[in-house]
């Protein structure tokens, strides 16, 4: 197929932007998003042009690192894809696609599609996490058995991979479905238990600090999730939140 | 004889007392003396999160790098099917004997027995801390933790967190290391990329690194240096491993004196989605668990493949007494579950011989229909249904597979457009992991003082074929329960040599010799992309350096990668810029590495005139297409010293002793 695409290209943080207009030609079915993109990257290079800068590692939808914004959705029209794992049957010959990066004020551009998402990691450095050193002398895994249903439960959580498309998602560029997948998953298992109030206080104290906006529970952000993590973690965030508030020191 | 450049320091006594008594001789450095020692980390999957969290816990100041946006992104993330472990919560007659020997015999007994005992007794603490840090692992309704079996073994003893294992297992380590990073125990340097390792005295004081968003070239000092930057996988241009994997600080660390070892052992996966088109930038695992349930099959004849690859025929319409369940026929007593290494040459050999069931004739089938029918026939027998209809069975049936491999089937049916739980998946092998790597000791030191290779990066635990769930085992034991403890046999010496200056000669020569790469990569203005050369490379590679190998393809193939790289260095194309970021650079500088790597790894392959495990020679083999071993001249580790030239190589060797275990002809049948 035969298809326009339209995309945002930047040189870097400090300069502006734009939609550029390219064409690509020969596109198949089977080839995945970001296959498409390379066949223009290596069309480009060879014209001595930049090639379009965009994140993206493991292309099995598990890394968290492609992030496009494609025809207006995070990682485009498929549900419960991340952008790597889009595939072109989903488009037909003579389209045009828009494609952009993930846009919050807590995501500056770095170049082209490239966004700089450290603020996530800012957001676990301030504690998603359970303080405990490496020892070899931790109690047997067993010794503490698990509901089978909160394990489950902290394990879907725990797929969240990081990407950002939820703060793409919002109209508020609010991070609470990220940050309520990490309290979530903690909350639910009694490893972590003892931190649980200082925790959930830190991590959305982080989320502010950040710029990231209110949620304003509209679920933007669940809908486009590629896991499909779901909105319950944002109410248990919620409820984490008020109880730790009120009875914190 | 081994060579008496390579000391491999096992400690002497009984095999199961070695690492403890190991452990309780080797030398500490005292608290206030680790906050003045600087060690760097390259690398954050599970060896290198797991290392920085642990040795920043016990007070080192860390550096960590990562050429990803994240520290969790490493390609860990993507291990799918699980962890092994000899807790024996199954009672099935686990131990840590058992796995040490299951390690040794899937190695096709290519590797170091004290290793890899050593990695079968810290494996049960890796699930004890992994859980103490909060790892979903699946459970079972006691809530106790599950099992599952893998391939090349007889017990269930491989722990997991349904098919994204991996991914759970490196957030558990990026969270302990985003807590020593929150507290300022590392310093974390992402979208950097380590371009040399730095030499002063003859010992690794250092590194050279771009930061891959301004191009600047950076120094940076430390005390020891351990790489964790996984395996080469992607020398072969198509594998299972992330876009990004590659070979270079590991191959800069070899230009600097440290020997690679074993490099032609390379796992080729036997459950992938097969190869699609010439654009494909890379390939699909679909993950070993599924040898659990699924059946691998071709037609038993001729014409009902070549029905199926016209697309006159349908699998499902083939009888199954027209269908050729090959690892179940060859190997009774294994079945689907036999180790990758002889999966991946059965699936080989059948399409060799035109029982291929895709277009390009490289595929054969992963099939759950009997599984879907026997665990509908159970859950039917749960639900008291005793005269189920055969299409209840299968709704029953296809919910508890679905359970089980759900994300899986989805992935696949996402990329190919078919159903797998109405026809049968077609897969076909694929590069997966690198045996090979870097040569260390008994505590994870290269051959280069203070320099250090732990998990997919070094040679040591997995010999010739690495068994399933291995990788993240070997990975976290690495980081988590080894170098923190050996690195101070060398640490304790410099305890009072401070903080090494960036200025020191060594460090300027290095970061030149970096520029003048760069500039020399972005001024050639050739004609050709980076892509281009590197999808040749690889094609050489899988023809004649992949799952099968001869002397004369051999030979071919290191001239024609010397032709290329000399090409390559005349006539690539590299635009844009060294101060921006500029990924076409980034890909180049990767792809000048393996194509020296390329060759080392086919001048390895062709000396070791033997079968093994990963490594299979035509000119080697038992009459009944087994890979055939030669102990009497070829138990030995290949360690390679480079001399100027990858094909100019010099060979050492370290002869591998068996005390404990009696090397056979290994048999799964």
């Amino acid at each position: 197929m035969k298809l326009t695409l339209k995309i945002w290209r930047q040189n870097n943080t400090q300069t502006k932007g734009e939609l550029k207009t390219y064409q690509v030609d020969n596109i198949t079915d089977d080839m995945s998003f970001l296959e498409m993109i390379d066949v223009l990257n290596e069309g480009l290079v060879q014209k001595n042009e930049g090639p379009v800068a965009f994140d993206h590692d493991c292309r099995e939808g598990i890394c968290g690192m492609c992030s496009m914004v494609i025809n207006g959705k995070p990682h485009g029209p498929s549900d419960a894809v991340t952008t790597c794992q889009l595939h072109m049957r989903e488009f037909k010959d003579g389209d045009t696609i828009f494609i952009e990066p993930f846009r919050a004020n807590a995501f500056p551009v770095l170049k082209d599609l490239v966004v700089d998402r450290g603020a996530f990691d800012r957001i676990q450095q301030a504690g998603g996490f359970v303080s405990v050193n490496t020892s070899g002398n931790t109690i047997d895994a067993n010794a503490i058995p698990v509901p089978k249903e909160n394990a489950d439960m902290a394990f879907d959580a725990a797929t969240c991979i990081g990407c950002g498309a939820c703060v793409a998602a919002c109209k508020n560029s609010s991070a609470m479905l990220f940050v309520s997948a990490k309290v979530s998953q903690f909350a639910l298992l009694p490893q972590g238990a003892p931190e649980r109030k200082e925790r959930v206080l830190k991590m959305v104290e982080q989320m502010d600090k950040e710029g990231f906006g209110a949620c304003t529970n509209t679920g933007a952000c669940a809908a486009e999730c590629p896991k499909e993590i779901s909105l319950e973690n944002i109410a248990r965030l919620n409820r984490e939140y008020l109880s730790a508030s009120f009875s914190s020191k | 004889m081994t060579s008496d450049k390579l000391n491999s320091r096992i400690p002497e006594g009984p095999l199961a007392d070695k690492w403890s008594k190991h452990k309780n001789s080797v030398r500490l450095v005292n608290p206030a003396n680790k906050r003045q020692i600087d060690v760097i980390v390259v690398g954050t999957g599970l060896a290198g999160a797991s290392a920085a969290a642990t040795l920043a816990e016990m007070g080192y100041k860390v550096k960590a790098f990562c050429f990803q946006d994240s520290p969790r992104r490493a390609h860990s993330i993507a291990a799918q099917g699980g962890i092994n472990a000899a807790k024996n919560y199954q009672n099935d007659g686990d131990s840590v004997y058992r796995l040490f020997y299951d390690t040794i015999k899937g190695g096709d007994y290519r590797s170091r027995e004290a290793n890899v005992y050593r990695l079968a007794e810290v494996s049960a603490s890796i699930i004890d801390q992994c859980v103490a840090q909060g790892v979903p692992f699946a459970r079972e309704y006691g809530g106790l933790l599950d099992n599952r079996s893998f391939g090349g073994v007889q017990v269930s003893r491989t722990f997991y967190a349904k098919g994204q294992t991996g991914q759970q297992l490196l957030l558990g380590a990026y969270s302990a290391m985003s807590r020593q990073i929150g507290k300022g125990n590392i310093k974390l340097y992402n979208r950097h990329e380590m371009l040399d390792v730095v030499l002063v005295d003859g010992k690794c004081r250092g590194i050279i690194a771009r930061n891959n968003v301004t191009g600047e070239i950076e120094r940076h000092s430390a005390h020891a240096v351990a790489l964790c930057t996984g395996g080469y996988g992607n020398v072969f241009f198509l594998s299972t491993n992330a876009m990004g994997s590659n070979v270079t600080a590991a191959w800069k660390a070899h230009k600097k004196g440290a020997f690679m070892a074993n490099p032609c052992f390379t796992q080729i996966h036997p459950t992938c989605i097969p190869v699609s088109g010439h654009y494909q930038s890379k390939l699909t695992l679909m993950s070993e668990s599924l040898r659990n349930d699924g059946r691998i099959w071709v037609p038993a004849k001729l014409e009902d493949a070549e029905a199926i690859r016209q697309g006159k025929k349908k699998p499902t319409e083939i009888a199954e007494a027209d269908r050729d369940y090959y690892l179940e026929r060859r190997y009774p007593s294994f079945g689907n579950l036999v180790p990758r290494d002889v999966a991946s040459r059965a699936a080989k050999e059948r399409c060799d011989a035109g029982f291929g069931v895709n277009a390009t004739g490289e595929a054969v089938y992963l099939d759950f229909a009997s599984a879907i029918e026997r665990y509908g026939e159970i859950e039917a027998n749960m639900k008291g249904m005793k005269n189920a209809t055969k299409e209840q069975v299968i709704e029953l049936g296809t919910k508890v597979v679905e359970k089980k491999y759900g994300n899986l089937f989805q992935m696949y049916e996402k990329i190919t457009a078919d159903n797998p739980y109405k026809t049968p998946m077609k897969i076909y092998p694929a590069v997966h992991y690198t045996m090979g790597g870097i040569w260390v000791d008994y505590n994870l030191m290269t051959t280069v003082p203070g320099l250090y290779a732990c998990g997919e990066a070094n040679f040591s635990d997995h010999g010739a074929n690495r068994l399933g769930a291995s990788a993240l085992m070997q990975g976290l034991a690495d980081g988590y329960f080894v170098l923190p403890y050996t690195i101070g046999e060398y640490l304790a010496d410099d305890i009072r040599t401070g903080k090494i200056s960036e200025n020191h000669p060594a460090f300027e020569t290095a970061e030149k010799e970096v520029n003048e790469t760069i500039q020399k990569l972005l001024s050639i203005n050739g004609s050709q992309t980076v892509d281009s050369f590197h999808r040749r490379l690889g094609k050489i590679m899988w023809d004649e350096c992949g799952m099968a190998r001869t002397e004369e393809g051999l030979k071919k193939a290191i001239a024609q990668i010397s032709a290329l790289r000399e090409e390559f260095w005349r006539d690539v194309k590299v635009t844009g810029a060294a101060n921006e970021l500029n990924t076409e650079l980034e890909k180049a500088l990767r792809v000048a590495d393996f194509l020296e790597l390329g060759e080392l790894m086919c001048l390895d392959a062709l000396t070791r005139n033997e079968s093994c495990g990963g490594h299979f020679r035509e000119e080697y083999q038992t009459p009944d297409g087994e890979a055939l071993r030669d102990d009497n001249d070829f138990a030995f580790v290949s360690a390679w010293e480079y001399t100027g030239e990858p094909s100019k190589a010099v060979l050492h060797k370290e002869d591998l002793k068996f005390e404990n275990i009696k090397l056979v002809q290994r048999s799964y049948k």
